[in-house]
Formats: C-alpha cells, sequence, structure tokens
C-alpha cells in the first residue's frame, strides 16, 4: 500500500514538472488552467475509478465544442475559464482566517442579525476550528440514525469509491453531460458535494442538510449532488445556509439531480444567500446551476422550494420531468435582488406521463437596481392525457429604478391538457407603508413585513426552522432599501 | 393650562395647493370634538397632517401634542406617542395576518413607551377582549389585514386596532360613512367605551347622526380649508337643518366661497 501510494505521488509529481506545473504541496491548489491533464490530475488526486475519469474526459470534450449561453437576461463580463483554479481543496486548516476577528464585520454583522450561535459564524466565516463542538457529536448520531434505516448519505467522493454501481447507474441520467455549458463543464471538473440513497419503502427520519456534513465544507464551486429515493421512499433535503458564505471564488456551476422513483416523493429546499458584490454592483458569486429531477415512476413526487437572495448573478431553473402516470412537481420560489444584483430564474415542467400535474409559484422582488426575471417553460407532451399545470408568478418593486420581467412559455402538444396561468406586478405602496408608520411600525419592519407577507405562500413550503431563517433572512437584505 | 393637541395657525399644502388655510384648535384631555364640512374642505388633509403623511407639506404654524412638537416627530413615533388616525379608506396589506400586524404594532409602541413585549399568549388574550368591545368577528383577526374586508368591516377593524393600541389621541376620519344602522350603533359603543379622562376624540364626519351617538363637546365647520364656526354639540343639528351653504359665505378672502349671483 506504503509504496503504490508513495509511487502515485512521485508519477504525478514527474507529471506536473512535465507539463509546467507548479506543485505547492502545502496548499493543494492547482494553477489556472484546464485541459485534459488538469482533469486526469484531478481525478487522480481524488483516487477516481477509471470510469469516472472517462466520463469526466467525454464531458470535457463535449464542452469544448459548446458555447456560453447568452439567452438569459443577465449581463457579466466574459469569464475565462483558464484562469480558474479546478482544485482547490480539501483546504488545509490555516488557509482561512485565523479567528471571527479576520472576517469582514459586515458579514459577521449579518451573522449576528440572523441569531448564528458563535460557533457556528465561525464555521460559516471560513474560520479554521479543530474541533467543531457541538456539531460532530451531531453529525456523528446524526449518520449511525440514518445507517439504522438503511440510508447512504455522504460526500459525492466517497459515494464514487463505496457506492459506484448507484453513481454509475444514476449520474447523468437526470442532467446528461451533455445538457448546458455549465452543467457539462460541471461534469468535468466538478469537486464534489452530496449523495442520497433512501432504500425502498424507507420514510427518511430527519432532513438531511449539507450543513450537518461537516466533511463536505468548501467542498467548492463545481459542486455536484445526487439524491435518489428509491420506491416509495420520502426525503427532505436542505441545502444551504442563511448566512452568507464567505467564498473565494467568483464561478459557481453546480449540478443537482434527483431520482424519486414510483411512489416516491423528494422535498428540495435551498436557501441561497452567497456574497452578492457590494452596492456598485462589484465583486459577488455568479450562480450558475442545473437542477432537475425526475419522476421515474407512478405517484412519484419532486418538489423544489427556493430563496434566492443572494449572488451578483443567478441562473437557475430548477425542473421536474413528469415521466411516471400521475406524478408530481411542484416549484416554489422566492428571489430577491437588489443593489446590482441580477437574477434570471424560473423551473420547467415537462409532462410526459398521463394525469401528471404540476404547480408553480414564484415570487421575484426587485429593489435598488436589482433585475429580477422569470422564466419559465411549461410542456405537454403528446401521451401526457390530462396533464394539469398551474402557474402563478408575482412580482413585487421596490422603488422606481428596478425591473421585474416575465416570460413563460408553454408548449400542449395534448389538447386534454388544463393550465391556469397567473401573473401580477405590484408596487409597495407608500399608503400600505403610511398605513403601518400610523400604527407604530416603522418603515424598515413594515417592507419586511410586507414583503414576507408576499411571499407567504412559498415559506409555507420550507420546513419550519428553514422558514423562520428565510423570513429573518429576507428582512436583513432588504434593510435600507426603502427611504 | 395648555391642552393635548394645540393647533396653531396651521398652513399645509399638497402639490403645491394650499389645502389647509390657517387652523387653529386646542384640544384638552378628555374632550371629544367633531369636525364637519364640504367635501374636499380638507378634513382628510387636517388628520394625515396631523398623522404625518409626507405627501403632505406644512407651510406655516405649530402643533404640539402633550407639549412636544408633532411636527418634528416621524410617523410612527407620533404612533408611539399616542396619536392614532382611523384612516377613512383603511389600506389592504395581503399576506399579513391581521393579529401578527396588530402584535407587531402594540410591541413598538410598548417599546417606545418602556415596556416589555407581550408575549403571544398574553396578547390573545388582550385581543379577545377588545374584539368584544366592537363586536369583531374572529375571522378577521386571521384574515390578512383588511384584504377583501366589507366596507363595514374595514373600519370596524380601525376601531378594533385603536382599542388595543389604546391611544391618547384619536382621529376618526368619516369611521361612521359605509355602515349599516347596526354597525354604526356598535361602533359608537366601542368608542364610547374607550372615552377616559385622558383620552381625546377628533371625530370627522358628514352626518350628524353619528354624534347623537358619540356626544362631542364642541363642533367645527370647516369650509375651504378654515374653520367658519365653532360650537356646542347643537351646532350639528343646526347644520343638519341648514346645509353648508348657509356657512360657505362666512369663509373670508375667498371668492369661489361667495354666495353664486351676489
Ligand atoms: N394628494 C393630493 N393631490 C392633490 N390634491 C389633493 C391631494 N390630497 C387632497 N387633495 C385635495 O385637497 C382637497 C381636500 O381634500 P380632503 O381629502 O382633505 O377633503 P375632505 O374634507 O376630507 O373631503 P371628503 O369629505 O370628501 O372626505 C381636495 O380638493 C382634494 O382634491
Ligand atoms: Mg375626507
Amino acid at each position: 500500500m506504503q509504496t503504490t501510494e508513495t509511487s502515485t505521488i512521485e508519477q504525478f509529481a514527474a507529471q506536473d514538472y512535465k507539463f509546467g506545473f507548479v506543485t505547492d504541496v502545502e496548499q493543494e491548489t492547482f494553477p489556472p488552467g484546464l485541459n485534459e491533464e488538469v482533469i486526469a490530475r484531478l481525478s487522480a488526486k481524488k483516487g477516481e475509478p477509471e470510469w469516472m475519469l472517462e466520463w469526466r474526459l467525454k464531458a470535457y470534450r463535449h464542452w469544448l465544442t459548446m458555447e456560453e449561453p447568452t439567452w438569459a437576461n443577465v449581463h457579466y463580463a466574459p469569464i475565462d475559464y483558464q484562469a480558474i483554479s479546478y482544485y482547490a481543496a480539501p483546504k488545509p486548516k490555516g488557509s482561512g482566517p485565523k479567528s471571527l476577528e479576520e472576517v469582514d464585520p459586515e458579514i459577521l454583522k449579518t451573522y449576528e442579525k440572523l441569531g448564528i450561535p458563535l460557533h457556528e459564524r465561525a464555521i460559516l466565516a471560513g474560520v479554521a476550528v479543530d474541533a467543531v463542538f457541538d456539531s460532530v457529536s451531531v453529525a456523528t448520531t446524526f449518520k449511525e440514525k440514518l445507517a439504522e434505516a438503511g440510508i447512504i448519505f455522504c460526500s459525492f467522493s466517497e459515494a464514487i469509491r463505496n457506492h459506484p454501481e448507484l453513481v454509475q447507474e444514476y449520474m447523468g441520467s437526470v442532467v446528461p453531460y451533455s445538457d448546458n455549458y455549465f452543467a457539462t463543464l460541471n461534469s468535468a471538473v466538478f469537486s464534489d458535494g452530496s449523495f442520497v440513497y433512501v432504500p425502498k419503502g424507507v420514510r427518511c427520519p430527519m432532513e438531511l442538510s449539507t450543513y450537518f456534513r461537516i466533511n463536505a465544507r468548501n467542498s467548492g464551486q463545481f459542486e455536484r449532488t445526487l439524491i435518489i429515493a428509491d420506491e416509495g421512499a420520502y426525503v427532505s433535503y436542505l441545502e444551504g445556509c442563511t448566512a452568507p458564505m464567505r467564498d473565494e471564488n467568483q464561478l459557481h456551476a453546480a449540478v443537482v439531480e434527483l431520482v424519486a422513483r414510483k411512489d416516491a416523493t423528494i422535498k428540495y429546499s435551498t436557501v441561497q444567500n452567497w456574497y452578492p458584490g457590494d452596492e456598485n454592483g462589484k465583486g459577488g458569486i455568479y450562480n450558475f446551476v442545473t437542477k432537475r429531477g425526475k419522476c421515474d415512476g407512478a405517484n412519484a413526487k419532486i418538489s423544489w422550494t427556493q430563496v434566492e437572495t443572494g449572488s451578483a448573478i443567478t441562473w437557475k431553473y430548477p425542473s421536474v420531468i413528469l415521466k411516471g402516470d400521475h406524478s408530481v412537481g411542484e416549484f416554489y420560489s422566492v428571489a430577491l435582488t437588489k443593489g446590482y444584483q441580477q437574477a434570471d430564474t424560473g423551473t420547467k415542467m415537462i409532462h410526459i406521463g398521463k394525469d401528471t400535474k404540476s404547480t408553480i409559484v414564484s415570487k421575484g422582488i426587485s429593489a435598488g437596481h436589482g433585475q429580477n426575471t422569470y422564466r419559465g417553460s411549461v410542456r405537454i407532451l403528446k401521451g401526457a392525457d390530462n396533464a394539469r399545470n398551474f402557474s402563478q408568478c408575482d412580482s413585487m418593486l421596490i422603488g422606481d429604478q428596478c425591473g421585474a420581467h416575465t416570460f413563460p412559455y408553454i408548449d400542449v402538444q395534448n389538447p386534454t391538457a388544463r393550465m391556469e396561468h397567473e401573473a401580477t406586478t405590484s408596487k409597495i405602496g407608500e399608503d400600505q407603508i403610511f398605513y403601518c408608520n400610523q400604527r407604530g411600525i416603522s418603515t424598515e419592519d413594515a417592507v419586511s413585513m410586507i414583503v414576507n407577507g408576499f411571499c407567504k405562500e412559498v415559506f409555507r413550503e420550507l420546513p419550519m426552522e428553514f422558514a423562520v431563517e428565510a423570513q429573518k433572512l429576507l428582512a436583513v437584505n432588504l434593510e435600507g432599501s426603502v427611504g | 393650562m395648555t391642552g393635548m393637541l394645540e393647533i396653531k395657525n396651521l398652513h399645509a399644502s399638497v402639490d403645491g395647493n394650499e389645502i389647509l388655510k390657517g387652523i387653529d384648535l386646542t384640544i384638552q384631555p378628555g374632550e371629544v370634538h367633531a369636525i364637519m364640512g364640504p367635501n374636499g374642505s380638507g378634513k382628510s388633509t387636517l388628520a394625515r397632517v396631523l398623522a404625518g403623511q409626507e405627501a403632505y407639506e406644512v407651510t406655516a404654524g405649530q402643533v404640539t401634542f402633550e407639549g412636544k412638537d408633532l411636527l418634528e416627530m416621524d410617523p410612527e413615533d407620533r404612533a408611539r406617542e399616542g396619536v392614532f388616525m382611523a384612516f377613512q379608506y383603511p389600506v389592504e396589506i395581503p399576506g399579513v395576518g391581521n393579529t401578527y400586524f396588530l402584535k407587531a404594532a402594540l410591541n413598538a409602541v410598548r417599546k417606545h413607551r418602556g415596556l416589555q413585549e407581550m408575549d403571544a399568549i398574553e396578547f390573545l388574550k388582550m385581543v379577545r377582549g377588545k374584539m368584544k368591545l366592537v363586536q369583531m368577528d374572529e375571522g378577521l383577526l386571521n384574515r390578512p389585514v383588511n384584504e377583501g374586508f366589507s366596507g363595514g368591516e374595514k373600519k370596524r377593524n380601525e376601531i378594533f386596532h385603536m382599542a388595543v393600541l389604546e391611544p391618547r389621541l384619536c382621529i376618526l376620519d368619516e369611521t361612521d360613512s359605509g355602515l349599516d344602522i347596526d354597525a354604526l350603533r356598535i361602533v359608537a359603543d366601542g368608542v364610547n367605551a374607550l372615552r377616559a379622562k385622558d383620552r381625546s376624540f377628533l371625530v370627522i364626519t358628514h352626518y350628524q347622526r353619528l354624534l347623537n351617538y358619540i356626544v362631542p363637546d364642541y363642533v367645527h365647520v370647516l369650509v375651504d380649508g378654515r374653520f367658519v364656526r365653532s360650537g356646542g354639540k347643537e351646532l350639528a343639528l343646526e347644520l343638519e337643518e341648514k346645509g353648508y351653504s348657509w356657512l360657505e359665505g362666512m369663509a373670508p378672502e375667498h371668492p369661489a366661497a361667495q354666495p353664486v349671483g351676489a
């Protein structure tokens, strides 16, 4: 064993030299650049089997033939893909801030307002901590409990090593490696992410959340998640965290694939609060995500709920392929843009099976110079008898320099389909704010109250504690946007 | 003795048009004052200026409330100090529960007065009591503020808010309009139950009928931005009999107020 490892390292050290790379053993970071050798080294570093590398390379070669999409209603300077480092994990201790004193005070202030306990603030801010206090024990008891139920919940890398048959069967089955520019890039260079498998008939006894899976901290900009609920299984998954995450990466191109088999249900909730850039629109994360679920069996159900308040640019359309008869797809979304943030988000519901049903509720809020676009597509294919869709897209404007845009695309190929679409645009009225003021409520509280009221139908879909945090988050993000 | 509310030579305009043209009014603690006057004479404007609506610009005059300069304060601070206005047209706030809203309002007021926030159980108990006072339907408590309320329900909800917030100065802007006879009586009974020696009322109305239920100490008639007549409760009866035209000629220095053909 020892010898093999050593020789592998030597081999790569030699390769590095050959291709002109500088290996900084301490930092564990590749120099910027992307080519097949980089992908091979990345895969080797992670100790991946041959088939994984093959898949990555296939994706990479395809990516080279693709063009970056320009159809979204977002504007940004071109991304230089050769300027990105494609391997920077795992971060050694000491690379982040040494203590909370080194973290941006603005971020800390936000943590405080959100009521996040001190030791969690340190974790979120990326402070190198040896012991993770309570979370370690929480995570351990948590893992034991899940294992008892036969549930697999681990990092994507672990899944490749320990459950190759599941990964090979399902990876790319919902979002093919060739799907779109960013998903293809992700397929070539993904760093890590989460893997969940819930066996037949098992109801996952708790909400699963990346937050507790400590080993996946800093899993990087090309995250990949795969969740499989086998026949009759149920799982609710929470992604992200309401606190602003410290992150040096500008581009995030994640892929999430969900597979719900017959009678299974997957509920996937996201609260995204990445760094949005400063008040002048400088910096901030580009969040280009491909999320898709497949109802692969009768009566399967997939429900996406998202609260998007962060990132400079958000480009994501959590979608559902309704293949099984009687399957159900849902999309509940709140997207807030302020400052110079841009969001182009929505969903795709693809009805294939009979008696399939989809619900779309989208709430876009724009403040400052924020631009908010809803882009949704509902397709009813020929065989989808009696398909039903209900879509509701509401926009709220705060101030008069922001914008809201709605692009609903509808493609109905079966005459038995029933479609309902509602759309509204409203402004927070001065008279509403004055009414609140007249009852003693400050303008800031009035705005957050009115916005929260506007988002109620979506928050209702979030797990309880998450909903409370999401409300606080909106309030914090709206501070100073009126008056 | 200085009054609870003292208005001196108040002038106010909106979009450059002068609406209030010199108002003087003193209200002592415990008094009920009624303001009557034709449409567009400035009654709601006076109420909104007192409540602090931004669109109205005060161009001259002073207003003190319990000795403090009212015009200096933000609208929410006026409310917290104890100025309440029941709106002529209460707005709807979709998605925000009536109870939730009121609890936020009450706690903001309490905080300002150095009192502890009220917890949910205590609050609900108190609210139930106040609901009885205005005979409000429990269903309206859990619905979003004013959303889809009938005209009368909105008015009743305003009085309900007033009962919960226990203000010192209550301004009622045509709370009686849109109420059926029974509702009028219920609202008036609610107001009367709130009458206290340290609480004053400024009641704006077009109908003397309301003043049979809420008996005022003084009646003022506002015509074209000025009080043209003040008196006791009999003045309302006299007005009803003779109509505003009887008084319109009394608004000085304004040609439009002269009787036609004079
Ligand atoms: N925002 C505004 N912009 C322009 N004019 C206004 C505005 N608000 C009030 N006014 C004008 O001021 C005048 C007084 O209005 P106000 O609402 O105070 O009358 P009122 O006495 O309450 O009448 P009513 O009995 O019909 O309720 C009216 O001529 C009205 O058109
Ligand atoms: Mg009026």
